[in-house]
């Protein structure tokens, strides 16, 4: 499988991909913005992702809601997202539409500021706060996706703070945010394009200067401060957090090396070794032969800058303590370390890995969101075309020596999930604190 | 911002002619066996998906034992007569097929998505687990431990939550769709080797089984595969079960399961809706569609961007092969679930009361025959589609004729359907929420009653 790609740059920076495919009448359009937390201003924790909802506010030529209307009404799907490093928007369209995406999407990275109201601010800002109590506060474990981040990444560094934000920084929002916020990070140099699809590659590529052609470059934008971090944590870093639960849960977080990086790929193995489907590791041992937990899975964060992290996610079996669940999956973790992978194990979650990334190349989103990601990150879309063969390099030894340098005492970081009223007296009302083991 | 592009005030997308599309053909051939064989060729990629579908969904489960059909199904990848549950799940993950078994309320399916490739292994594996399960003891006893803890699970997660107790107070009590589709605490601990044996002798047969493959594959391929993996299982199809769907009320009320404190109501509003199989699916689709079924629909656009009461409000038809549940669902800050659920019955009136404008009706109408060719994209998604063709008794046009169907609908056939098929006075209120915040303000509604419950759906005085 070998997927087409063409690059370019307009003259003010902004990086296209092209990827035909004309086996169905569908067109998929993807944006990417170099822009996430990680670069919010200290007091606005949030404010990417709630100006991302602000994009779907209108621009100078579309009206409130009218985006996601003409998109809908075109036959499309559409959707954002934001991750601490990027903010992404997207359309899938029948390919005919394709001039709809683009304008669509040059109005809003060329002239979102004349469609922004107070009043809109308010009712997205109040929206974004229904969004954390769904997905965070009203939700057994949901703040895990705030306090891992905290517990793993020192105070000052841009991945620490928590990507839905605080009640009060979402408070304290106002528009001259969003009109800084925009100036200084959506510019079509700080952007990539994606199109992904059934499309002729001239005609795109007028559209696509016609549409962001006339946007200007932005200026300097403000760098991030050194991202870099020490290869391990130095300690076993630990926070219990009592919560609203049933069961106790462990999410044991290891830094590993940075997503895209030569060496993120044996990490990568080994977090699917460790946790991904039926056959894996964890599942094998503590949900079918040790019978304590209920649920066990493994996943990275794929952050690109400084590092990365891996998470092993184990939810106790009924009875099970807090206390004994991160015993034992700690002993499976000593036992890798010490034991090592086999290559039976690399060979699984090799396959594995090859059919999910071949099966999620059919989907026209799916490629060009891929393409954008490797763009922004590493300037090299073609990238996507080597993933597979990255995987299939791995060799059981650079998982094992990945396994000894980063899954030993000194870089796990327990965060734990008990009931409030199995928690420790002195522990109630202090979910915050990390303590030192 | 000084120089903006060149853009028209307001684009609107101009009709062009779409490039012609059609759902991958397909072709239907009967085994030797009983069995049906549903073969789409899909060479886009060098993939295959296969669905097989069996008639034991939950409708089967015996009363008083619900929960069997899931756990028959999920046991049929915790081992065989040849490999215990670890060697299975490690010999299907090797070939790099992912492969999950389950039952929903009509079927218990195996799908299963690998490389061409290793096709031919991973369909001798499939044999062995559809032809030879063990079913071993202590493997039963674990999944039905997992299975309560996420019983357990569910008191504390109020969308869930939310859901589970929706049904249970909409269906008359003894109706297997008031009951949990995986079986409650008592019905699972009831559940032990000898029923799942027995379900799986009574259930699973050849001639009640369709296998669909989707993929970079021939029929006489397929048929050579599915001859070989399963040739030698028999059985003629069963009878249908059929579940009981008269609703548990005939008046409104309003059920408010506690849960002290919570930041937000989930709230849950609806009544029993109507089959798959209705000769009225289409105009009931493209109504749902205005009501509560696109981001610019007529709750989600009230509730989300006029109010800011929540992050998003839906409606929706469960589709069964018998009535499944209409169901309008959000979740709301507390102080406002009154106001919040007045807006809801506000747009049900509505709808209810005159037509939709051209505007809306051709919006819903657009969306749906322009999003048609990307639901499609994935071996995984046209095979569940053609599963959903088998299992509903849809014609084998049924695709084809689809974007017909649904453009043919009038503003006339959106308000009859609004009418016929929402029916405000049989609505079952839901809310999971705090009652200290939500209690006087619901009862001030004059909804119905509002009845207290616990998290396990039991009366509280």
């Amino acid at each position: 499988m070998r997927i087409p790609i063409e690059t370019f740059r307009l003259q003010n920076g902004l990086f296209v991909s092209l990827s035909e495919d004309h086996t169905a009448p569908i067109v998929a359009v993807n944006l990417w913005y170099h822009v996430g937390s990680a670069n919010e201003p200290t007091g606005r924790t949030g404010f990417a992702h709630l100006f991302e909802h602000m994009l779907f506010q209108g621009s100078a030529d579309v009206q409130a809601n009218e985006h996601f209307e003409l998109v809908q009404r075109a036959g499309g799907t559409l959707n954002g997202s934001t991750w601490l490093e990027r903010t992404n928007y997207f359309e899938t369209l029948p390919s005919k539409q394709l001039e709809l995406a683009l304008r669509l999407e040059a109005n809003r990275m060329g002239a979102l500021l004349p469609a922004m109201t107070q009043q809109k601010l308010d009712t997205q800002r109040d929206v974004v706060k229904n969004e954390r109590r769904w997905s965070m506060d009203n939700q057994p474990y949901g703040s895990w996706l705030e306090k891992l981040p905290a517990l793993c990444f020192p105070a000052e560094h841009p991945f620490h703070h928590s990507l839905m934000g605080s009640m009060e920084d979402l408070t304290a929002a106002g528009l001259d945010d969003v009109a800084q916020f925009f100036a200084t990070f959506y510019t079509p140099d700080n952007a990539v394009l994606s199109i992904a699809g059934d499309f002729d590659r001239t005609e795109a590529l007028r559209l696509v200067e016609r549409h962001f052609g006339p946007i200007p470059r932005g200026g300097r934008k403000p760098p991030l401060p050194d991202m870099s971090l020490p290869p391990v944590f130095g300690q076993w870093k630990r926070e219990v957090v009592p919560d609203d639960v049933m069961l106790p849960r462990l999410f044991l977080a290891f830094r590993s090396p940075a997503f895209g990086t030569d060496a993120y790929y044996p990490a990568s193995v080994c977090g699917a070794i460790l946790g991904l489907r039926n056959g894996s590791r964890l599942k094998r041992r503590l949900v079918r032969e040790r019978e304590v937990a209920a649920e066990t899975t493994a996943f990275t964060f794929d952050l690109a800058k400084g590092s990365d992290l891996l998470v092993v996610d184990v939810t106790a079996r009924p009875g099970v303590p807090a206390e004994q669940l991160e015993q034992e999956v700690a002993l499976e973790i000593d036992a890798l370390v010490r034991d090592g992978v086999t290559d039976a194990e690399v060979e699984r979650a090799v396959a594995l890995i090859q059919t999910m990334f071949v099966s999620s190349m059919q989907e026209a989103g799916e490629r060009a969101d891929k393409l954008s990601l490797f763009a922004t990150y590493f300037g090299d879309p073609n990238r996507l075309n080597e993933e597979v063969d990255r995987y299939r390099a791995v060799t059981t030894a650079q998982v094992n020596d990945f396994v000894v340098e980063r899954l030993g005492e000194n870089n796990r970081a327990s965060l734990v999930y008990v009931a409030r009223e199995d928690a420790p007296g002195e522990l109630v009302g202090s979910g915050a604190e990390a303590e030192e083991r | 911002m000084t120089a903006v592009p060149a853009v028209e005030r307001a684009p609107r997308p101009v009709p062009a002619p779409p490039r012609e599309y059609h759902f991958p053909r397909f072709e239907r051939r009967t085994l030797a066996n009983g069995m049906q064989l549903v073969v789409a060729r899909v060479p886009k990629l060098p993939l295959a998906t296969v669905v097989v579908l069996i008639d034991a969904g939950a409708v089967c489960d015996a009363d008083g034992a619900e929960g069997t059909a899931q756990l028959t199904a999920k046991m049929l990848l915790e081992g065989t007569d040849s490999y215990d549950g670890a060697e299975l799940a490690e010999r299907f993950e090797r070939l790099g097929a992912s492969i999950e078994a389950s039952a929903d309320w009509d079927a218990a399916a195996i799908t299963m998505t690998t490389l061409v490739e290793r096709l031919p292994d991973a369909f001798d594996l499939l044999g062995d687990v559809l032809l030879t399960p063990a079913f071993r003891e202590r493997e039963l006893e674990r999944l039905k431990a997992e299975r309560l803890a996420e019983l357990l699970q569910l008191r504390a997660e109020p969308r869930g939550l939310a859901d589970e107790l929706f049904a249970k107070f909409l269906y008359i009590p003894g109706s297997r769709y008031a009951r949990s589709e995986g079986g409650d605490e008592a019905s699972v601990e009831r559940i032990d080797r000898q029923s799942v044996v027995e379900f799986y002798q009574r259930r699973y047969l050849a001639g009640g089984t369709t296998v669909v493959v989707a993929g970079d594959v021939t029929i006489d391929r397929a048929e050579g595969l599915v001859d070989r993996a399963f040739g030698k299982w028999e059985g003629r199809a069963r009878e249908r079960v059929l579940a009981d769907t008269r609703p548990a009320r005939r008046d409104r009320a309003v059920h408010l399961v506690v849960k002290p404190d919570a930041p937000q109501s989930e709230l849950r509003i609806g009544h029993v809706g109507i089959p798959r199989n209705h000769p009225d699916f289409f105009p009931v689709n493209v109504m749902n569609a205005l009501l509560g079924g696109l981001f610019n629909s007529r709750i989600n656009l009230n509730l989300r961007e006029a109010h800011a009461y929540t992050y998003g409000a839906f409606s929706g038809f469960e589709w069964r092969r018998q009535a499944g549940p209409f169901v309008i669902h959000t979740a709301v800050k507390s102080d406002i679930t009154d106001a919040a659920a007045r807006e809801a019955l506000f747009e049900v009136d509505r709808i209810r009361a005159e037509a939709v404008t051209p505007d809306e009706l051709s919006l819903a109408t657009n969306y749906l025959t322009g999003v048609f060719p990307i639901r499609f994209e994935t071996t995984t998604a046209i095979a569940a589609a053609l599963a959903v063709l088998s299992l509903h008794e849809l014609p084998e046009d049924y695709y084809d004729r689809y974007r017909d169907n649904v453009a043919a609908i009038t503003r006339e056939s959106v308000f009859a359907a609004a009418q016929r098929y929402l029916d405000p006075a049989a609505f079952q209120m839901v809310v999971v929420g705090d009652p200290n915040t939500v209690r006087a303000p619901l009862e001030a509604m004059q909804f119905g009653p509002v009845l207290l419950y616990d998290v396990q759906g039991k009366p509280l005085a």
